[in-house]
């Protein structure tokens, strides 16, 4: 049985829906990523799960349970909140000791597991800081630390990591993921950043308007985008138009690619920049014009203008000789490098 | 219930004990002194209820009456120009000094705020006097031959209320200035402006909304002020508010109390959303 | 360092002198050694403060204007605290008109309100009671505790609240444990505030004191009526000095610029 089920999960404020249809069934232990731009509903999921804002349409069963009868505070979900939330008047333990009170833990186990919790996040030695001053990584770890000590049966989270700078960002997202692989905590994060869905979940569920667009793993909905939308908001990707034959075969001008499922007529499909190439020599390809060349350490970023749309290439600083602005190359790709695009979907 | 339900009347759980304690001791008593100005009264009869319009016909038609409206708005003018003139250079200064110097300077300034109106009132009234340190400090410097007469005139209780009501100037044009931008001198300097054109076309433009908030207040508590004018006006200098106060305690002529005190609400409340409108109409724009 | 002028700084000397040389003088002559108005030379004198302990209406008033500021400015905290929360963080018909209401007392002049109370009091019999003067002291006090409850209210991040509710507290724990704490200053601040008013408030007050329930600024006002001399230069003194205590004190807790936010009118 799942854990966490989403049943034509939907929220309306006046005329506008922020969440329609959302049906999501999330195994225990599972790291799911809500990734979508701000305004997709991803947020509004979330706060309907902690129970901050009522469900218009549909349930959220938890261990086959209703929730939507439980109030918010006898949820027992641990968040971490975007802007943290931290209690300023608290010291770190009594801001992590908080929820076990709630519970009636006694004095004794509960600063056990509080310092437990502490070790854990790596905090040891701040017991008695006020969170204001401490760094925003220190006040994250202590977000954490909180919502985790009271053993919640569902970890939240909102935007964690958006407030850290980069660096700092990754270094977080890599010690969450270990931190959530080891207690084993079943977590929903939100975000609006594609990299750190794909870092840290076992599942992503791509948002758009209020409405899924895609569910899987990271480098199933990256490889394979089942719209433009996802194939553009993970990642930079090549939407081109081709021909199908309707035997499963792709052409543009000399190159012909098979792709399972293609129709006949006019196609779209995502390629990757990465996985776009030169032709080799004599091989079968498609024209193109370099408009710009930019250098980025590890790699070139190429533009072109081809028939099928405009291009852009990665090519590795491997050493070989990269084509000026303005030189004529022929493209291709090979089978498997492309993906077929649903037609209407987003843009 | 459902939480959208309990998010509807919460509001009005929490803000109904105020707003039981302000309909029974703020609109029914207002509604009463409303009322009362249109009874009738008499020597010997008093209070009557019955409809009358004759409390106002009386403070219209008796020049003893328009020459007190006419003084309390002479004297709540030049209080607001005078509150202007010092207040605005004066929240200029305290808003460029370093914080430590400002801090104790504010204590000075707003400290006389928190000290009863009667305290400070008292102590113009030793300052003012034909005796006082004014006077004497004015011949000891040879400026006068005798002492000028401060204590029963309008100079002296536009004095004592500049002092009064000054620091509310302050404050509100002290609040629009710390809104400017700190470099909007130096990017008006380095565009060649010399430091009176910057007062004249880059601050003053945009703290106008500031003196116009501290007028509104400083004309409105000028208007209505009543401690003040009765001490260093005394018993035959009347302002409108010292006015109502001799009808009700001494004459006892209630309802011409209450229609004096009625038309100085009214002549506020006008002033005042009128005020208010016009600011919003023509500032929205650039200070929204 | 200062960045004004040598004009300016001279203008904000002359603008200090006059805003404190009333007090000076009050203070100064209070300690004259002669039986009028005059300041002390050579001999200062504590004859006039010894006086005042003859004059047993000062005395009382002045318990009787702490009691009825710490009175009123308590209830008017009371109701402004869960109103302050209402208005800050719901949107509900009626929530401007209510702010408006609330806020009244600061348009309305006092002496309006005092007739008003007046003519209230007389007709429902509580004239010259101190329940009436609490009851209106209330009113015209609650404008300060609203609005710095209110600025208090509109800085909580609702998300330390649903960080408690997420953690297991109720309503009334996330009051008491995280809302309270978090709006405390602004409490504190806005009670103070409301007491001052509460204590310094001559024009309405004078209009529904009786000679039995009166406060001290109206004992005050009534005796300079009669007669301005040394004795009353040296209750205001005390005032005045009582006023610098509690000023500096305040400064320390809160920072001034913060209290006075809620003098003005918006």
């Amino acid at each position: 049985m799942s854990h966490l089920v989403l049943e034509g999960l939907g929220k309306s404020y006046g005329t506008a829906v922020a969440v329609e249809g959302l049906d999501l069934s999330v195994a225990r232990g599972e790291f799911i990523s809500l990734l979508g731009p701000s305004g997709c509903g991803k947020t509004t999921t979330l706060q309907m799960i902690a129970g901050f804002v009522p469900v218009d349409r549909g349930r959220i069963l938890l261990d086959g349970g209703d929730l939507g009868s439980v109030a918010p505070n006898k949820r027992g979900l641990g968040i971490v909140f975007q802007s943290y939330a931290l209690f300023p008047h608290m010291t770190v333990a009594q801001n992590i000791a908080f929820g076990l009170e709630m519970r009636g833990v006694e004095k004794a186990e509960r600063e056990k597991r509080t310092l437990e919790a502490m070790a854990l996040v790596g905090l040891k030695g701040f017991e008695d800081r006020y969170p204001r001053r401490m760094s925003g990584g220190q006040q994250q770890r202590v977000a954490l630390a909180r919502a985790l000590v009271i053993r919640p049966s569902l970890l939240l989270l909102d935007e964690p990591l958006s407030n850290l700078d980069a660096k700092l960002r990754e270094e977080m997202q890599g010690e969450l993921r270990q931190i959530q692989r080891s207690i084993g905590t079943t977590t929903i994060l939100v975000t609006h950043d594609q990299h750190e869905a794909m870092a840290l979940s076992d599942r992503i569920v791509v948002m758009n308007r209020g409405r899924v667009e895609q569910i899987g793993a990271p480098d199933a909905v990256y490889g394979a985008p089942d719209t433009a939308f996802v194939a553009n908001f993970l990642g930079k990707t090549n939407v081109l138009s081709v021909t199908g034959d309707g035997r499963g075969q792709v052409t543009i001008e000399a190159l012909s690619v098979p792709l399972a499922g293609a129709p006949s007529g006019t196609l779209r499909i995502a390629v990757r920049p990465e996985r776009l190439g030169f032709a080799a020599e004599s091989a079968p390809g498609f024209a193109a014009r370099i408009t710009s060349r930019v250098f980025q350490g590890a790699h070139w970023l190429l533009t072109a203008e081809s028939a099928a749309g405009p291009v852009t290439l990665i090519r590795h600083n491997d050493g070989t000789p990269v084509p000026g602005e303005g030189e004529s190359v022929t493209l291709s790709f090979g089978p498997g490098d492309a993906a077929l695009l649903a037609e209407g979907a987003g843009s | 219930m459902s939480p959208d339900a309990s998010a509807r009347t919460t509001p009005y759980g929490m803000t109904g004990p105020a707003l039981a304690v302000f309909l029974a001791l703020v609109i029914i008593p207002l509604g009463m002194t409303v009322l009362l100005a249109f009874y009738d009264w008499g020597q010997y009869k008093g209070i009557v209820a019955e409809f009358t319009l004759k409390n106002f016909r009386e403070i219209f038609s008796d020049s003893y009456f328009l020459e007190v409206f006419l003084r309390t708005l002479r004297i709540s003018v030049l209080v607001t120009l005078f509150a202007i003139l010092i207040g605005v250079p004066e929240a200029y200064i305290l808003n460029r000094m370093s914080p430590a110097w400002r801090g104790l300077c504010l204590l000075a300034i707003l400290g006389p705020l928190l000290v009863s109106v009667v305290a400070r009132t008292l102590g113009w009234a030793l300052l003012l006097g034909s005796n006082g340190l004014v006077n004497r400090g004015l011949m000891a410097l040879g400026l006068i031959g005798q002492p000028l007469e401060f204590m029963f005139t309008e100079t002296g209780v536009v004095i004592a209320l500049v002092h009064v009501l000054i620091p509310f100037m302050i404050l509100a044009v002290w609040a629009s200035l710390q809104r400017l931008d700190p470099q909007i001198e130096n990017a008006a300097l380095s565009l060649g402006a010399s430091r009176l054109t910057i007062w004249r076309r880059v601050i003053l433009p945009q703290i106008v909304p500031g003196i116009l908030s501290g007028s509104i207040i400083t004309f409105a508590l000028a208007a209505s002020a009543f401690a003040s004018p009765a001490i260093i006006g005394g018993r035959r200098l009347k302002v409108a508010a010292t006015l109502a106060y001799d009808e009700f305690l001494n004459t006892l002529n209630w309802p011409l109390g209450a229609a004096v005190a009625v038309l100085l609400l009214a002549a506020l409340v006008t002033l005042t959303v009128g005020t208010n409108r016009l600011v919003e109409r023509r500032y929205s724009q650039v200070f929204e | 360092m200062s960045r004004n002028s040598p004009f300016a700084i001279l203008f904000h000397t002359l603008f200090v002198v006059f805003m404190l040389a009333p007090l000076v003088v009050v203070c100064l002559v209070a300690f004259t050694p002669e039986g009028y108005l005059s300041l002390p030379g050579r001999v200062w004198s504590l004859r006039w403060f010894k006086a005042i302990l003859d004059y047993p209406e000062f005395l009382r008033a002045f318990r009787d204007s702490l009691w009825l500021a710490a009175l009123s400015s308590t209830v008017a905290i009371g109701l402004a605290v869960p109103a302050a929360l209402a208005i800050a963080r719901y949107r509900f018909p009626g929530r401007e008109a209510m702010t408006a209401l609330f806020m009244s007392p600061l348009m309305v002049p006092h002496v309006v309100l005092g007739i008003a109370f007046l003519r209230f009091f007389t007709q429902i019999g509580l004239s010259g009671t101190f329940l009436g003067l609490v009851l209106s002291h209330i009113i015209v006090i609650l404008p300060f505790a609203l609005r710095l409850v209110l600025a208090a209210s509109y800085g909580i991040d609702r998300r330390i609240e649903h960080a408690a509710i997420s953690l297991g507290a109720s309503p009334a724990v996330v009051f008491r444990r995280v809302t309270l704490p978090l709006i405390l200053p602004g409490v504190v601040s806005g009670w103070l505030l409301a007491a001052i008013n509460s204590f310094d408030e001559v024009t309405m007050t004078v209009f529904i004191a009786s000679p039995a329930t009166t406060t001290l600024p109206v004992r005050m006002f009534l005796y300079i009526q009669d007669n301005i001399d040394p004795l009353i230069a040296a209750v205001s003194a005390c005032l005045i000095a009582l006023t610098a205590i509690l000023l500096m004190a305040l400064d320390r807790l809160f920072g001034l610029d913060r209290l006075f936010v809620g003098t003005g009118k918006g």
